[in-house]
């Protein structure tokens, strides 16, 4: 029972990773209807700017409190990541927009690539390991939390009820969802298209850049290729919950995360990827809208 | 006379390779109600979206209150307050009544949201009833309601009324008219609407216009072109009943 719980508590912190990762491609789906395959590059990315930061803050400034550290890691990882996503959907993806469907998808991967290579040239190829940040663990009923199990739920738990705040209650999240449903009328009403699609893109970075960061103290490493795995399987996060659903994402996070931590638990390891991704297939069988998505409707 | 308020001159608008519109003159004066009828796939839809830019007209020139805004992007087009109720309604179906209502505020940033809204509601009381129900679940004439309303709300100098008797039942589509006829006596709002019912369009407007093929074929005084008898046999004879 207490082995259960156990991965129940690991799963959980490995899912909101995940969800947090899976809210950019979700939101951006939404949005503009296709599949941002760098997004789980710019996670890498975010982690990296992390740990350049936690660098630099070892070196010039030793003794810096965590939690300042742990905040600068993560606001500098947001600004780096938003300004490449930024970037990219202005140079890649927008002059694309309207050209057959095709066209986006290719060029995201290939931004996937261009992202990764060039950390891997700029940082070198090896993995980049940190210390520690934070280490206490708390025994409770025989079971152990540590400190950055909770501080990675907790920063979660904020991150995403400012975010749906921001979807469900102001001018901006209205003109999301405006454009979101009908782009022409949203423009016909005076929202500047443009710029709320930029503004997605910037806001799915920085979640997906405080995953990233959250990764890095979790797992204490971060190389290159990261964006690969952990992204996918956020992608399929946001397919299992639903695509385009903002609940269905972090839903679909945490089950990812549950089935990743309970499958290596009793089952094997090795197969744990296998399990998720035969889920990823699964759903797509029986139910290619998700949880928590809506049927596909034509849109006229 | 002075300069109209919006001025289309020559506009041609192709879809691709064909072309919808073929020299488009039309001309809406302040305080006016301007109607254009024809058939069909006419071109009355794809003019009401050109003045938009969406799509863009590929050559002539629109101008809204002496400024040209053939090249303007929808949005800013917009906000030179120029709303659009548009064909086929396009409600947000995701959102509440209020929130449609309050996107088409969204150009004040609701400052006058609820003075505005209480007029749309006295002008259609069902949407009050409604508001917090999500726009896809209304009936086809709660959504016109709904689709006019939320123009209203962008407190337009123009506004754009494409075929507002749609798929309503005939005492509502009167309600409509004379809301319509209302908010221009009482604010002096300018409306240009486009129209298959002819007859309640032409005895409403001021001037009309009678398109067909993409071309403007006649114009005149709303009694005029119900006198005329070519649009009497086209538009006005088959369609009375």
């Amino acid at each position: 029972m207490e082995y259960f719980v156990q991965q129940l508590v690991n799963g959980l912190t490995l899912g909101s990773i995940y969800g947090m990762i899976a809210i950019g491609y979700t939101m951006v789906y939404g949005i503009i209807g296709m599949i941002n395959f760098a997004h789980g590059d710019i996670f890498m990315l975010g982690g990296f700017a992390a740990l350049i930061v936690f660098l630099l803050l070892t070196t010039f400034m030793a003794g810096v409190p965590v939690v300042l550290a742990l905040l600068l890691m993560m606001i500098v990882g947001m600004l780096t990541a938003a300004l490449w996503n930024w970037t990219i959907e202005r140079v890649a993806y927008r002059p694309l927009r309207g050209s057959f469907r095709l066209a986006p998808l290719i060029t995201a991967i290939g931004m996937s690539i261009v992202l990764s290579n060039f950390i891997q040239v700029t940082q070198g190829p090896r993995n980049k390991p940190i210390p520690p940040l934070v280490s206490s663990v708390y025994e409770l009923f025989g079971i152990s939390i540590s400190l950055k199990q909770i501080v990675i739920v907790v920063i979660t738990a904020i991150l995403l009820s400012v975010f749906w705040y921001i979807v469900n209650r102001t001018p901006l999240g209205r003109a999301q969802r405006a454009t979101e449903q009908d782009s022409k009328m949203a423009a016909l009403l005076g929202v500047d298209v443009d710029r709320t699609i930029s503004v997605t893109f910037i806001m799915g970075a920085a979640l997906a850049a405080v995953a990233g960061t959250m990764y890095l103290m979790y797992y204490g490493v971060v190389v290159f290729t990261d964006g690969f795995a952990p992204g996918v399987k956020a992608f399929t996060a946001a397919v299992l919950g639903g695509i385009g659903s903002l609940p269905g994402a972090v839903l679909g996070g945490l089950l990812i995360g549950l089935i990743e931590s309970l499958w290596s638990a009793y089952f094997t390891i090795d197969y744990k990827d296998v399990a998720t991704f035969s889920i990823l297939a699964i759903v797509l069988i029986f139910k290619p809208s998700g949880i928590l998505g809506r049927p596909e409707v034509e849109k006229v | 006379m002075t300069a109209p308020l919006l001025n289309v001159r020559g506009v041609e608008t192709y879809y691709g390779n064909i072309r919808a519109l073929n020299g488009v003159d039309v001309e809406v004066h302040r305080g006016e109600i301007v109607s254009l009828i024809g058939a069909n796939g006419a071109g009355k839809s794809t003019l009401m979206m050109t003045i938009c830019g969406k799509p863009q007209a590929r050559s002539g020139s629109i101008s809204f209150e002496g400024q040209d805004i053939t090249r303007l992007p929808t949005h800013e087009i917009a906000r030179l307050r120029i709303a659009q109720s548009p064909e086929g309604r396009r409600i947000f179906p995701r959102m509440t009544v209020l929130e449609n209502l309050q996107m088409g505020a969204s150009l004040d940033n609701l400052k006058h949201f609820k003075d505005d809204v209480e007029k749309v509601f006295t002008l259609f009381p069902r949407l009050k009833e409604r508001q917090a129900q999500r726009g896809g679940t209304l009936s086809g004439g709660e959504q016109q309601m709904l689709s006019i309303g939320r123009a209203l709300m962008a407190r337009p100098k123009l506004l754009l009324l494409d075929e507002p008797s749609l798929g309503l039942a005939p005492l509502i589509i009167k309600g409509i008219f004379e809301a319509i006829k209302k908010l221009n006596k009482q604010e002096g709002l300018t409306v240009f609407l486009v129209e298959q019912n002819a007859f309640g369009a032409l005895k409403l407007s001021d001037r009309g216009y009678v398109m067909v093929n993409g071309r403007v074929t006649m114009s005149g005084t709303g009694k005029d072109l119900l006198a005329n008898p070519e649009v009497r046999a086209a538009y006005l004879e088959g369609g009375r009943h």
